[in-house]
């Protein structure tokens, strides 16, 4: 089972966050403190599991977690995932999320953390993985996003105007803030389907 | 209409949306806070407005907030109200916010029901998608039970994406209602063998979720995976299946000797890692539950640990964690092999990351022995003068003590190393261990006699230079080794060389600076020091020393008499008394060092942890028995505070020595011996004494002459690799000692005996530095060998715990929901609560007894069973992969009712829907056999109820009565063949009530209407229209086949039958079935209704084909649907204070009506015209009771009832005359058919 799955910056800010079992607010949010604490004092180049996230769990649970650029994806698990598998499942996340949003970046999670939510639903269902097929999961999500968008019709058509123009002055919305090296070396699991 | 929504995206556009917020949110990094507050305040006011689109965009906002840690709960009920939306867009932003937020703990959870029901059964598959994803994280055990079946029914959904996501969330419905494990368990089987890899896929992970936590109850199925894993090349399900079998083959050693061939091709073949990983965690697991009995597999082992080596070494730091990992596992029951790779993990220990540091430290414990634990524990401690962080200094803390003190002490070969190991550890700052190394001296210094006197000594040294470690007293945890430190000095004091010296350090101002408990041992061991000094100048007349001694003692208690700590004070005054007391006898030349040191005379021994947990109750104790009367309530509350107090008492005490004159001490002591000695349970000092009573489990390694070559004490603080020289000198020197003894023995029996000894000595060479005495701990006389069950209680898997293997009882099956106040589902799922006949029902009472009766048995049956299955897993497992399936397909044959699965059949508008494979027209089946001629869940909670309903009327009066009962309760709907007699009750006051009404019947084929039409209105529709479910039964009753069957009905203005988008408006609908001889199932039809206040008829045909084996004929059949008044009621409870305000408000109008000869009892018409109209009654006196329902479209009926002599007379009030005049008038219909 997955129990959590968090995603924050460099900073502990958090872009993304997805508890399977019932906490407060607040501890949640400590939650995601102390595994940004955990998670951000660790150099790169050493192994992506951390044992232990002392608030989620016990002893069964592990974090797994990647970091690509400016964003940690932490995974919290416990001993019936296969620790190499859930890191490929990372990988497909965010691959996915590339896919989905071209070129992803920060932004576009900080801005629409809404369609995560829903890539991530296709891929992790109440704590257990649903799919892994990255084509599969696309189909899906697009699927969805076509539905919105005839339901949206003629009467989404002004409010789509209004924030076009709203985001037509901003300078801070730069497209393109790659996500950096995304190809971090994953142990080959190729068949993933 | 398209002004208003035009309207509403022109008010949208100036709402803030999510992006707006985000923004400002990051516009506003000083005042964060009181942005989101003006936003939540905001959102507030969205919220309240009626437009859906203004509604879900506050509740996406709010879903933002709830991630920044804002508690929106009091949001609730605007995401359900958004999760009920029509359009998909707004559904989806409901379901988000309401997975993100709700909890078993929000109240508006239990509004959802109908709404995620309606969801589930919706013709759009995201529709259902959402819903159950949504579900899946916010499911209580009320939503589990109540969709259940709904969602059991998905599961053999058409479209495999449904499918994949119902399987899936099967396992949370398991969680929270366990009853529906065993009826979901065969089709979840089922979906094992699924076309779609994605169902398979989540088939095979909730079966590993299950059988991880119970694997015992999924033995069953290793065939079956066996299969699946020879044949899947999913990875994914590959590693789930691999990871089961691990669980599984510790119970069952013959699995395990399958496995072994196929994993270790995968081994070799696969080039994926992680599906490597598993193969050979689970081989090691295979190769732990075959170690005791199995030959050899060191083949196996080897190519485990080659594979693990390869991991370790590589570069992927994940890989080299992982491999560790494994590794350690492999060390418990194989720790040779392990040990040969100590290099690699000793270099590991040197890695930069921690996480791989610290497995490596779990190897290390188990690979050290006897030869190598010095150079391992220096290895440590060079570590952990390295190490930055308090985190992993600490682990290193505790791994270098587990090391050391594991199976009592077993590898340490001297002891005077493993203290100064100790005291060097103390020197770390800031360590929360300082408990773990006192406890550590402590047990050394007991149970070690040879090594006390070193041990007292460091801990003088230790107390002499406290203040080195109470640097900072609050925060520095080492501090607690002075516990241990002084206690030892103490106890031990005769081996100290000047125990005047240690008082006074024991004494000094600083002490007072320490954590209460450990004053209170200072304090204690300063007067057992005390007594020793005055024993050490016993004889000496006028003994300067001693009487300086007690000046100070008298000097520095004070001090501790005033401290805050009760213990020490306590002690502190004790000790201070006798002292004084002491001082005077000195200044009169009285001899008083006996009586002093008798005070503390005897000696301590270890004891078990868990003796006292052990001690056998002795016969005839009843612990659970009252000794006094218990005291009433009020008094134990009086008594509460009192144990506050008690709580205060610090844990670290001694037993407390009373202040009392030495006469009355000796004179206790002497009773407290005398008791002792008759106490079977206490400890005696002396070892002579504990032969007497040579408890089992106690044995005593003989002491043995302390080898003099190494010298007992090294001056100043030791430093611990000292010892280590010294101890491989010593082995050296003790090797060349045996090769001369060896050469000796060879020359004398030459041939006779070769040992292979040659290379690096054995473990069983090393003799220990000095043999020690190592007291076991003592255990009780008879200790109990129990060992206590660790499974923690709360574990929500404890109730998952099921046989699998037993067939479906009839009691067994998810609760269906009840036909009122519910909204649509699928046609399907319904199916098997009322496609029973009334016969069925009849007999539902005798069943129930059969069933307790049948759980009685089922204990016997189960044991039978068990032992059955043994065998037929025997077989199974000894043949091959495909015979064992067969074999299994049988035993499910065997078992009906776990059979009756599904045959997929697509629904045109809602669903899939799930052929009762149980014959609805043979409903007079043998009583003997229900499990076979019953579907797994024929008994609804529908039935449910009113069983209890009649058990509670049984209860009350035991009339015998007879009833005729029609079950035609509507005018005419189906002309004369309408009228279908009742059948004969006897011996039940509560007849039992039909809902359903034959709607037209030929030859060939019947059709049941139900009465009690599903009723629901859309919300946001709010009061134009309202949409009707009539579920219809169809019964074949020819011979032939039916099938094509359509459904049509001639719409009039009020009335429409939904058809799908795109069909005519006279369009036939598609039965989503075909009929089998003598089958029946039921269909549901959604019909949009404008006007509820008047009843409606609608005329309809039924076109169907007849098959039979020679031809096939196209028949037809009409009917009329008859909408009464009634089924727009829906059944809504009303508090009697309420209900009263109603009718005050004077908005109603009144009418009444008069039945005269009914002749049954009150409760009876009560009961009826709750089931059969809706009502619920409001208050019941005696012959008297009021009664409310409400309409689909709000409006309020109420009626009192009042009943003498055969008169009923109703006195009914509405806000809509029509619509209660017709209420009253099929009222009036109802009775008149009694």
């Amino acid at each position: 089972m997955i129990k959590a799955i968090l995603i924050f910056n460099n900073h502990g800010k958090p872009r993304l966050s997805k508890f399977y079992e019932h906490y407060t607010e607040d501890t949640e949010q400590q939650i995601i403190r102390e595994t940004f604490h955990l998670v951000s004092k660790r150099d790169e180049n050493i192994c992506n599991f951390l044992e232990g996230g002392l608030l989620i769990g016990g002893s069964d649970n592990k974090l797994i977690y990647r970091h690509y650029a400016t964003l940690y994806f932490v995974f919290c698990v416990d001993s019936s995932e296969s620790e190499l598998g859930i890191l490929d499942l990372i990988q497909v996340f965010v691959e996915t999320l590339d896919k989905c949003f071209e070129n992803v970046c920060e932004l576009d999670l900080i801005f629409h953390v809404d369609k995560v939510h829903n890539i991530l639903a296709e891929m992790v269902m109440g704590g257990m993985v649903l799919e892994t097929n990255m084509s599969e999961i696309i189909t899906q999500v697009e699927a969805q996003g076509k539905m919105e968008k005839s339901e949206a019709g003629i009467a989404g058509a002004p409010a789509r105007a209004v924030s076009a123009v709203k985001n037509m002055n901003l300078p801070e919305m730069p497209k393109n803030i790659n996500i950096g090296d995304i190809s971090i070396k994953v142990p080959n699991l190729p068949s993933f389907k | 209409m398209a002004l208003k929504i035009v309207k509403g995206s022109i008010d949208r556009m100036f709402d803030k949306n999510l992006q707006d917020l985000v923004r400002g949110i990051r516009n506003h990094k000083d005042d964060e806070a009181k942005y989101i507050s003006t936003c939540i305040d905001e959102i507030k006011q969205e919220l309240k407005q009626d437009n859906i689109a203004v509604k879900a965009n506050a509740v996406c906002k709010l879903t933002y907030l709830q991630m920044l840690g804002y508690d929106v709960s009091w949001a609730a009920f605007n995401i359900v109200e958004v999760m009920s939306s029509s359009k998909f867009t707004y559904k989806r932003i409901g379901y988000l916010a309401a997975s993100q937020c709700f909890h078993e703990g929000t109240d508006v959870i239990m509004l959802t029901t109908n709404q995620i029901r309606k969801d589930l059964s919706s013709p759009n598959q995201y529709d259902t998608g959402v819903a159950l994803t949504g579900l899946s994280c916010f499911v209580t055990p009320d939503l589990a039970r109540d969709l259940a079946n709904d969602i059991m029914t998905l599961m053999s959904h058409t479209k495999p994406y449904i499918r994949k996501k119902a399987v899936l969330i099967m396992y949370k419905v398991f969680l929270k209602y366990p009853e529906s494990l065993r009826p979901a368990f065969p089709r979840l089987k089922e979906k094992l063998e699924d076309p779609d890899p994605g169902v398979q896929s989540a088939a095979v992970n909730v079966i590993c979720e299950l059988a991880r936590r119970n694997p015992k109850n999924y033995l069953s199925l290793a065939p079956l995976f066996f299969k699946l894993m020879t044949s899947s090349t999913n990875n994914w399900v590959l590693i789930k299946i691999i990871k089961l079998f691990g669980a599984l083959t510790p119970l069952e050693p013959r699995l395990g000797k399958k496995l072994i061939e196929p994993l270790t091709n995968l081994i070799h073949s696969t080039s994926a890692m992680s599906l490597l990983y598993e193969c050979v965690n689970t081989v090691i697991a295979v190769l732990i539950s075959l170690s005791s009995g199995m030959p050899n597999h060191s083949a196996s082992i080897q190519l485990c640990v080659q594979k693990l080596r390869i991991l370790i070494e590589d570069s992927d730091q994940n890989l080299k964690y992982l491999g560790l990992l494994a590794m350690s596992k492999i060390l418990k029951t194989h720790p040779k092999s392990v040990q040969s790779h100590k290099d690699l993990i000793l270099q590991c220990l040197d890695d930069k990351d921690e996480s791989i540091r610290l497995r490596a430290l779990d190897l290390l414990y188990g690979m050290v022995s006897k030869k190598n634990l010095m150079e391992i524990v220096k290895k440590l401690m060079l570590h952990v003068d390295k190490a930055e962080g308090t985190t992993y200094r600490d682990e290193l803390l505790t791994k270098i003590i587990d090391i050391c003190s594991q199976s009592n002490f077993q590898y340490i070969t001297n002891f005077e190393w493993y203290i100064s190991i100790l005291v060097e550890l103390t020197r770390l700052e800031g360590t929360r261990h300082g408990h773990l190394i006192a406890s550590q001296m402590l047990d050394v210094a007991i149970r070690v006699k040879a090594i006390r006197g070193f041990a007292v000594a460091q801990m003088a040294t230790l107390l002499d230079n406290a203040h080195l470690l109470t640097g900072n007293t609050q925060r520095n945890g080492i501090c607690e080794v002075l516990y241990a430190a002084a206690w030892i000095c103490g106890e031990f004091s005769e081996h100290l060389e000047d125990p005047m010296q240690t008082l006074e350090a024991m004494l000094r101002p600083k002490v007072a600076t320490l954590p209460g408990h450990i004053q209170a041992v200072y304090v204690q061991n300063a007067a057992k020091l005390f007594a020793t000094v005055l024993r050490k100048h016993d004889g000496e007349t006028e003994s300067q020393a001693a009487q300086e001694t007690s000046q100070l003692l008298i000097d520095r208690l004070p001090l501790f008499v005033q401290s805050a700590n009760l213990e020490v004070q306590e002690r502190a005054s004790c000790i201070l008394q006798l002292v004084k007391y002491i001082q005077k006898l000195q200044q009169k030349n009285v001899e008083v060092a006996e009586e002093v040191t008798a005070l503390f005379a005897g000696e301590l021994n270890p004891v078990a942890p868990k003796a006292q947990k052990k001690v056998p109750i002795p016969e005839g104790l009843d612990l659970d028995a009252w000794i006094n009367e218990p005291p009433s309530e009020s008094e134990s509350e009086d008594e509460k505070p009192k144990a506050v107090f008690a709580k205060e008492e610090p844990k670290h005490s001694r037993s407390r020595h009373t202040e009392v004159d030495e006469k009355e001490l000796a004179r206790r002591r002497e009773v407290r011996k005398q008791e002792q000695a008759n106490n079977p349970f206490y400890i005696k000092a002396s070892p002579s004494s504990q032969k007497v009573y040579d408890a089992p489990g106690v044995e005593h390694i003989p002491v043995v002459q302390i080898d003099l070559s190494v010298p007992l004490k090294v001056p100043g603080m030791p430093m611990s690799d000292q010892y280590l020289k010294l101890e491989v000198e010593r082995r050296q020197k003790e090797k060349a000692e045996r090769k001369k003894k060896e050469k000796k023995k060879k020359r004398e029996k030459r041939g006779k005996e070769r040992k292979a000894d040659s290379g690096p000595e054995s473990e069983e060479d090393i003799t220990p530095a000095h043999q020690v005495d190592i007291v076991t701990e003592e255990m009780p006389e008879n200790a109990l060998p129990s060992d206590d069950d660790d499974k923690d209680p709360n574990d929500p898997h404890k109730a998952l715990d099921i046989d699998l293997d037993k067939p479906l009882a009839d009691s067994e099956k998810l609760p269906v929901r009840t036909h009122r106040p519910e909204a649509l589902k699928s046609p399907a799922e319904d199916r098997d609560s009322e496609s029973v006949p009334q016969e069925t029902k009849k007999k539902s009472g005798k069943e129930k007894k059969k069933d307790k009766e049948k759980d009685r048995k089922r204990s016997k049956e189960e044991k039978k069973k068990k032992k059955k299955h043994k065998e037929v897993e025997e077989e199974l497992l000894e043949s091959q992969p495909e015979e064992a399936v067969q074999s299994e397909e049988t035993k499910e044959a065997a078992a009906p009712p776990t059979s009756t699965s599904a045959e997929e059949v697509t629904a045109p508008s809602s669903a899939a829907a799930a052929v009762d494979t149980s014959s609805a027209a043979a409903p007079e089946s043998e009583p003997d056999e229900p499990k076979d001629t019953e579907p797994e869940d024929t008994k609804s909670s529908k039935h449910k109820k009113k069983k209890q309903k009649k058990e509670k009327e049984e209860k009350e009066k035991k009339k015998k009565k007879r009833h005729h009962h029609h079950h035609q309760h509507h005018s005419d709907a189906g002309g004369e063949d309408s009228v279908q007699n009742g059948t004969v009750e006897e011996e039940e006051p509560l007849p039992p009530m039909s809902n359903y009404s034959l709607l037209a019947e030929n030859s060939y084929i019947k059709m049941m209407k139900e009465d009690a039409d599903q009723v629901y209105d859309i919300q946001g529709n709010h009061q134009d229209e309202s949409k009707v479910v009539v579920s219809v039964i169809f019964e074949n009753k020819s011979d032939s086949f039916l099938k094509s069957m359509e459904f049509n009905v001639l719409d009039s203005l009020n009335s429409k039958l939904q058809r799908p988008e795109g069909a005519g408006a006279h369009d036939s609908l598609t039965v989503p079935f075909q009929l089998p001889p003598g089958v029946s199932n039921e269909a549901r039809f959604v019909f949009s209704v404008q006007s509820i206040i008047m009843p409606q008829k609608l005329k309809g045909t039924l076109t169907f084909i007849v098959k039979s084996d020679e031809s096939s004929t196209h028949e037809k059949l009409d009917f009329k649907l008859h909408f009464t008044c009634t089924s727009y009621l829906i059944t809504t409870p009303c508090y009697s204070d309420a209900y009263a305000k109603l009718l005050e408000s004077g908005d109603l109008k009144g009418s009444s009506l008069r039945l005269e000869g009914i002749n049954m009892p009150f409760h009876h018409l009560l009961a009826r015209i709750c089931f059969h109209h809706h009502f619920s009654v409001v208050e019941r006196i005696d012959s008297c009771a009021s009664m409310y329902s409400r309409s689909i479209q709000g409006h309020h009926v109420c009626l009192l009832v009042k009943t003498s002599d055969q008169t009923v007379s109703i006195d009914a009030k509405c806000d809509e005359p029509s619509l209660l005049g017709n209420v009253l008038d099929e009222i009036k219909q109802t009775f008149s058919k009694c």
